[in-house]
Parts: structure tokens; sequence; C-alpha cells
């Protein structure tokens, strides 16, 4: 059952999404050649806690980290590692969540470390357009499929291919609530979206084909054929305006990250 | 965080696909739409009478020959899902 939220209590998921924008947006600074995803993931951690909220992913189901951080053909739930160093051309994901006053915030980028292939570059751009497009679709009134297939056939008509195995959710008191969010749909089904639901929509991208598995950390999904996969991600809920972006603040603009 | 890996949904799946389908005679009514049925094996087992059966409005009497079907975890209980003619 999807749980709609009252306005004080989105007003409550906006501050722990506030907190996620601002580590991500820090962290985006400080991506260059040469440092180690470890580090960026002290870093979350110690921004999380000055700003005394709690990391949502540590301990969750047994992830070790605050932070995934997934490198080229890593899909999603890349480790933070001591030994995993950042080169230049890289593309690295960062999947970030916190938990506050009993409410979740999850959000996520794909960023160019140094300078990238246009390969790349375009992949990038393809999967932060896809998730626009998705969130455009948020609106009361509209089904889920209309989100997922704005998505899907975005990124398809661009030559990518969509992940099947991940998909977003439904988020509030819990990281993950139903309902399930795939990037791939059709419009005009799935539940109807009332005002109230709070939306995690991660697009996952690959560039080749859509085949992960996991590795044998029980984590980290990479890529089966082994090309490039980019991630994006906010958490969007569903008001009578439209979609409200609450890992973003209210009066942002421009491209959603 | 996403939420998978998640085996892809295709339509018209069943949910649990591990029941044991058995043929059946029914031996005497009990309340709640509820029935002792005899399987081939002389075992008897209770059994209740699937939704789709009462959604169309089906009758089961005694001495009817019926599809049974048994879960893996109790073999004592069954559905009732189809009725021979």
């Amino acid at each position: 059952m999807v749980i709609c939220k009252s306005p004080a209590e989105l007003e409550k998921m906006h501050r722990a999404g506030l907190i996620v924008w601002g580590a991500l947006e820090k962290m985006r600074t400080m991506i260059k050649p040469g440092i180690t995803t470890k580090d960026l993931d002290e870093f979350a951690e110690a921004y999380t806690v000055e700003h005394k909220a709690r990391p949502a992913f540590k301990g969750y189901r047994g992830y070790p980290g605050s932070v995934c951080t997934s490198i080229n053909q890593e899909v999603v739930h890349g480790i933070p590692s001591a030994s995993r160093k950042l080169r230049e051309g890289d593309i690295l994901s960062m999947d970030f969540g916190v938990e506050l006053d009993g409410y979740f915030g999850d959000a996520a980028l794909t960023v160019p470390v140094g300078k990238i292939s246009p390969e790349r570059e375009k992949l990038l751009k393809v999967t932060r357009e896809s998730l626009e497009r998705a969130i455009e679709n948020v609106r009361a009134g509209n089904r889920l499929g209309d989100v997922s297939a704005a998505v899907q056939q975005w990124v398809e008509k661009n030559g990518f291919s969509i992940v099947r195995e991940f998909v977003g959710h439904g988020i509030g008191t819990r990281m993950h609530e139903e309902p399930q969010i795939p990037n791939y749909g059709t419009a005009g089904h799935g539940q109807k979206l009332q005002e109230g639901m709070v939306l995690a929509i991660e697009p996952m991208v690959n560039r080749g084909g859509p085949g992960v598995k996991i590795l044998a950390d029980e984590w980290t999904a990479v890529t089966t054929d082994g090309s490039d996969s980019a991630h994006f991600e906010h958490t969007v809920a569903v008001t009578a305006n439209g979609p409200w972006i609450l890992t973003r603040p209210r009066d942002a603009s421009g491209p959603v990250w | 965080m996403a939420r998978g890996p998640v085996k892809d949904k295709k339509p018209g799946e069943s949910g649990k696909e591990d029941a044991i389908e058995v043929m059946a005679t029914v031996i005497e009514p009990l309340p709640n739409a509820m029935f002792r049925v005899e399987l081939e094996n002389k075992h008897q087992v209770l059994a209740h009478i699937s939704g789709k059966m009462r959604k169309n409005f089906i009758r089961i009497l005694p001495g009817d020959r019926v599809a049974v079907e048994l879960s893996p975890y109790d073999l004592t209980r069954g559905r009732i899902v189809y009725r021979y003619k």
C-alpha cells in the first residue's frame, strides 16, 4: 500500500532531502583524479552527522558504507574503498541517503572525473534528461507507467538500454516503500499517483545491453557486457501543483543535477 | 539506494507455483464451504472451495470428482479448484 504523506511530513522529508543534496553537491566539488571513493564516503558521513542526521545506507541490509560509489561499468551499489582511486576519464555515480527525524531522503548523480569522452558525456546527459522527463510526469492523476515509460522512451530513443533488475521506490519512514518504480513500462498503466505520494525515481542506464550481474561482494552490480552505466536519482513528492523535488532547494532552477 | 535485484514481472504469471494438484472425491460438506475429500491414495484432506469457483457460483456436492491443490507445507489441507463433469 502506498503511503501518502501530509504536508507536515513532506516538510520533514524535504529537510532530510536538503542534507542529501548538500552532501552530494559538496562531493561533486571534491571529485578529481587521485581521490579515493573512501574519501567521499567519509566526507558524506561526517557531513550527515554534523547536520544531526543519520546516513541511511550504513548497516541497511548489511551494506558497509554510507554512500554507493559506482565507477564506469559499475551500475549501482559500489562499495567505497580506500584502494579505489578515481582516474581521469572515469564516470562516477554517487548514491546517498539520510534519515532525519524519522524520514528518509535518497538521491544520486553521475559525474565526470576530469575530462571524459563524448560518448560518456552523452550517456550522462541522456540519463539526467530521462530523470527530468520522469519528474515532469509526476503529477496527481497520472499513472506510474507514465513515469516509467518517460524514462524508457527517452533512453531507448538515444540508443542506450534500461536496467531491469533495479527499480526506484516509494520512500517515507522507511527507505524502501511501495510502490516499485521500474524505469521501463507502459504509459497509462500502473497505480494512479495521488497527492502526498513520495517517489524515489532513479533511472539506471547502460551504454550497451541491459544485463547486469552482482559481484562476489554481494552488492556491486556491473553491466554484463562491460559497458558504462549512469545513474541519477531524486526524491520527488506528488503535490497539487505538480512535482516537488524534495532532494533540492525549493528555489533551485536549471537541470535537476 | 536502488531497490533490487527484482525479478522481471511478466503479466499472466501467478505467484507461487509449488502447489501439488491431485484428483479427489468429495466425501462430506462441512460449514463455511469446507469439504472433506478423499484423494486417490485414500488419504482424507480438508479442502476449501476456491474463490474462482465461488465467484462463478459453482456448486459442489458429495460424490463430485474434483481437482484439489495441496500446499507442500501442509499436506492435510487443500483448495478445490475444479469440478469434473
